[in-house]
């Protein structure tokens, strides 16, 4: 149900969860930050009710499609007409008055519609051309991820609009670029526009997808089934409708003498931030976090404070949102959240952990595990993919990560979950281990 | 704050010691590098609370009247043979209370007593440039009076930045300096002390000592500039904007001069805020007679918002009696209902939502100690809940100081129930858990109130374990209050704080001193 009081200005709001109390000598400071955007564009007010959007109201947006068509989308032939279904039903729920382009994507980057080097404005003339012209989409020829994104980002900056999006749909491995050609097409793209990435099949590289995804701050998942394109367009477009805001950094003001030892974001997904900061003005520095709706996402931030007396207190960091523009400046987005440091000799309170630091520690070493197993099993070394696999059953079981657990379950026989003891399943249908992997880095929230 | 037993267990590696270990089995951390803790005596609270007697096992105390207000007149508080001694250690020739300005007998210079004669200074209000700006200058006169010769006024002066100041250098009492100034209560940066020993560790971010502050540029009128590291600005959240450290509140350091009676309580030097409160006042009997009363609460840290319990229970108690007393309510009764109305006051506060700063470890209904006391030109009366006390210290230290108040500790209940010795009791790492508080969690409220007829002047000081924990035994209290105490009640707040502090300041710091006989009125201050 749409809240209509809501105002389409999304309000963010800054939560710190952390034990501010140290031991005396204690120096890292462990803090998860919520972030939690209100009142913008709601999937539910967007696309469930776009009569509160006429034409030209709202966020302006553009998007563009690439449908990867090269020769393997034609084993099976379903392929495909799959891929063509999904983008047809991703345009149908695009608003109207937002700017789109569909690229078709082989070795080189064709684009399928409006052409033109331009975007199209979404309404029911162009919706319906657009679908004619997917009916013209045939396999055949290579796969070069990187001009595909290199299209979309010169497309997608034709015209003046708020907020950038990409939707990338591949079947197969980039084989017809190198690795490196990918890499800077990725880093020419970062912080241009926002990109989910989805495999279709089992014959992609999962760390290829997902490397766009993380690199262009978007979703990436496993789409084994074909006929299950659609709906999954479908809702990545309505997520895409959704943002409000694009370009969203997370501020993190550190004092003098003090060390962040790591920025990630841990829900919705873990996503490491700490090397992407850039430096904003004395000792702060910004973390992309892309665009965003009516959301909540999770950060866990570790700074590393000097030591100081018991009864000190003092502000291991400050975080607040800004979006930075192009002059240099930075608008803020007004919440801000202080993570303190207290020094005690108060050892119950000193040696307490937050159950929310402790949540998502488990949380990333779940991801981790889950990454770390399944490389050892593809290298052979069946008790080393063991040990993190039951691991990560475990830290799933403990956590409540269902899902998660679900997912393992397909991969491992699980014996104990408690004590994570597992076996490695003789056969494991690769589809079911590409979906691991894709989703490995999604968690769940804290029990309340 | 509840913590570890001394030295239970290595400070590095946690590995458990023996007694008489010199190094850690487990790491080999040098446990002689361990400064020894002295008794940090934490407020914490313990359910289970049964009231023990209003007598004091084994003192000689006068027994208190029914808090009833119709009860007969209170005994007298007797003499007792023990010999007083003066500050100085020395013995008092009996009989000779020493007249309240004379001064004191050059103690030997102990630290103990050097501390709170340094004087508090102002540096957070951002008033460098009132700093003596040129190091070598003596006895800087910040406050505006004039340094009496090269002695440094008591209270008042303090050294010229850039020098260390070598304990020696202390001033010590002196007799013949000015009178005491009367600190402000709303000067909360004075209690900032120069006369702290050096730190045995400097690290790049802590505070630098304000004496060897550089020269700096003087900041622009207004802003406010942190006294930790004295280069940034601090924000609007009570951060510097440069190191981050949080800056003195208000809280840390309060003090208040009502002309008889007055108050200190200080943050101490162990805990990130002052969880300390209290309130002191005068009034009037119908008659005329004068009242003058004293509340000193300590906040139960192990509870959510103590620092706001505290405050609530001495502003309710102290208006209580400043309502009461003046109906003519007897006042032990005054007390009495002092106590109930400070314990709904603290009681109320269970409902209120923590603050958005509070993500406390622990959630529980804010909770505090209270003592106090209501002194007359006849009667004197204390009443308390929890483990803050009430000494009894003539002026004539020939007689016999006496502790006026009974802890509701779980020490004070295993000795009053005869199930230990004062000594096992309070070895026990149980003994300060506390067996009765103000608070919406206390299973119920029993105030405790005692009356007594002091034959002999004398002064009540009323204070939280964070003083007490450092002369415990009456003596011990009545070593440490200044011989002119009665007429200077601001200056030996000060110096029972002081004492704490150079104690180790463990834990907040909340003193009181009301004269007995209550003086007439407008003729208290010194």
């Amino acid at each position: 149900m749409a809240n209509f009081s809501k105002s389409n200005v999304p309000q963010f709001s800054v939560d710190v969860y952390q034990n501010e109390y140290l031991p005396e000598g204690g120096r890292e400071v462990n803090a998860i930050v919520t972030v939690t955007s209100t009142g913008g564009g709601t999937v539910g007010s967007a696309v469930a009710a776009p009569h509160l959007y006429a034409p030209g109201q709202g966020p302006s947006a553009g998007v563009a499609i690439m449908v990867d068509c090269s020769g393997s989308m034609d084993y099976p032939p379903t392929k495909m007409r799959n891929a063509r279904d999904a983008t047809a039903a991703a345009i149908d729920t695009l608003r109207d008055g937002v700017h789109f382009a569909v690229i078709g994507g082989t070795h080189i980057a064709r684009e399928v519609y409006p052409g033109g080097g331009r975007l199209a404005v979404a309404d029911a003339t162009t919706r319906d051309q657009a679908k004619q012209a997917l009916r013209r989409l045939s396999a055949g020829g290579g796969t070069a991820i990187g001009t595909w994104l290199r299209l979309a980002d010169r497309l997608l900056h034709s015209d003046d609009v708020a907020i950038r999006h990409g939707i990338l749909l591949t079947d197969g491995r980039n084989e017809h670029e190198s690795p490196e050609d990918l890499k800077a097409a990725l880093d020419a793209c970062a912080g241009r526009f926002t990109c989910d990435a989805r495999g279709v099949g089992t014959d992609w590289e999962v760390k290829e997808v997902t490397g766009i995804a993380s690199a262009l701050l978007g979703s990436a998942d496993i789409v084994a089934d074909p006929a299950g394109l659609a709906a999954d367009f479908t809702r990545m477009m309505e997520t895409a409708m959704g943002k409000e805001v694009a370009d969203v950094a997370l501020r993190v003001w550190t004092p003098v003498g003090t060390t962040i030892k790591f920025v990630k974001q841990v829900a919705p997904t873990v996503e490491e931030l700490t090397d992407r900061r850039t430096e904003a003005g004395p000792r702060a520095g910004d973390y992309p976090t892309g665009s965003w709706g009516d959301e909540s996402r999770d950060y866990h931030v570790c700074v590393e404070v000097p030591a100081a007396e018991l009864g000190r207190e003092m502000l291991a960091a400050r975080v607040s949102l800004v979006v930075p523009q192009s002059d240099g400046s930075a608008r803020n987005l007004g919440a801000q959240g202080l993570v303190r440091a207290v020094w005690t000799d108060d050892m119950v309170a000193s040696t307490s952990i937050n159950p929310q630091v402790a949540h998502y520690t488990g949380q990333a070493e779940l991801a981790e595990a889950i990454q770390q197993g399944l490389d050892l099993r593809k290298a052979g070394d069946i008790d080393g993919a063991t040990a993190k696999l039951g691991r990560a059953v475990q830290l799933a079981s403990a956590s409540g990560n269902a899902d998660t657990a679900k997912l393992l379950a397909k991969v491992v026989d699980v014996v104990d979950a408690t004590t994570g003891t597992v076996r490695l399943k003789a056969k494991v249908a690769e589809a079911d281990e590409m979906t691991l992997e894709t989703r490995s880095t999604k968690t769940v929230r804290v029990k309340k | 704050m509840s913590q570890m037993p001394q030295l239970s267990a290595c400070p590095s590696c946690e590995w458990p010691l023996e007694s008489g270990d010199r190094f850690c089995g487990a790491c080999g951390y040098d446990l002689s590098a361990v400064p020894v803790r002295p008794d940090d005596n934490p407020t914490i609270a313990m359910n289970g609370s049964t009231a023990p007697p209003a007598g004091a096992p084994g003192t000689d105390w006068p027994v208190a009247a029914a808090p009833d207000g119709t009860a007969a007149p209170a005994a007298t508080h007797l003499p007792a043979d023990l010999q007083g001694r003066d500050s100085g250690g020395h013995e008092l020739p009996p009989g000779t209370p020493p007249p309240p300005l004379s001064p004191p007998p050059a103690p030997p210079a102990p630290p103990a007593m050097s501390g709170p004669q340094a004087a508090p200074v102002a540096p957070a209000q951002g008033n460098q440039g009132d700093m003596p700006g040129s190091p070598g200058s003596p006895a800087a006169t910040d406050h505006g009076l004039p340094a009496p010769g090269h002695h440094a006024a008591p209270g008042f002066a303090f050294p010229a930045p850039g020098a260390g100041v070598p304990d020696g250098a202390h001033p010590q009492p002196a007799p013949a300096g000015p009178p005491t100034p009367t600190g402000s209560p709303d000067s909360p940066a004075s209690g900032v002390r120069f006369d702290r020993p050096p730190e045995p560790e400097e690290y790049p971010l802590q505070a630098p000592d304000p004496r060897i502050a550089p020269d700096l540029p003087t900041p622009r009128e207004g802003t406010k500039v942190c006294v930790a590291c004295r280069a940034g600005r601090v924000d609007h959240d009570g951060y510097c904007e440069n190191c981050g450290h949080a800056q003195p509140r208000e809280r840390d350091h309060m003090e208040q001069d009502v002309g008889p009676v007055a108050a200190v309580s200080d943050r101490g030097l162990r805990h990130h805020r002052n969880e300390d409160a209290f309130a002191v006042g005068c009034t009037a009997l119908p008659d005329g007679r004068p009242a003058v009363l004293a509340i000193v609460c300590d906040g139960v840290s192990s509870a959510t918002r103590p620092d706001a319990a505290s405050m609530a229970a001495s502003r309710a108690a102290s208006e209580s009696l400043l309502t009461a007393l003046p109906r003519g309510t007897h006042p032990q009764q005054a007390m009495h209902e002092a106590i109930v109305a400070a314990a709904n006051a603290v009681n109320a506060l269970a409902g209120e939502p923590a603050t958005a700063r509070e993500h406390a470890p622990h959630q529980n209904a804010p909770a505090c100690t209270i003592v106090g006391s209501v002194v007359t030109p006849e009667l004197l009366i204390v009443g308390w809940v929890g483990d803050s006390r009430a000494y009894w210290v003539p002026a004539d230290r020939s007689t016999p100081p006496a502790r006026l108040t009974e802890d509701d500790s779980w020490a004070a209940q295993m000795v009053a129930a005869g199930l230990m010795n004062e000594a096992e009791a309070y070895a026990d790492e149980r003994a300060h858990a506390i067996t009765g508080w103000l608070g919406a969690d206390a299973y119920e409220l029993e105030p405790h109130t005692a009356s007594f007829k002091p034959d002999r002047p004398g002064v009540v000081v009323v204070c939280t374990d964070g003083l007490w924990n450092y002369a415990e035994a009456a003596e011990d209290m009545a070593d440490v209050v200044p011989l002119d105490a009665a007429a200077r009640p601001l200056h030996s707040a000060q110096v029972l704080v002081g004492h704490a502090l150079d104690g180790g300041g463990h834990d907040n710091v909340t003193v009181a001193v009301l004269p007995f006989p209550a003086p007439p009125m407008g003729a208290g201050s010194a």
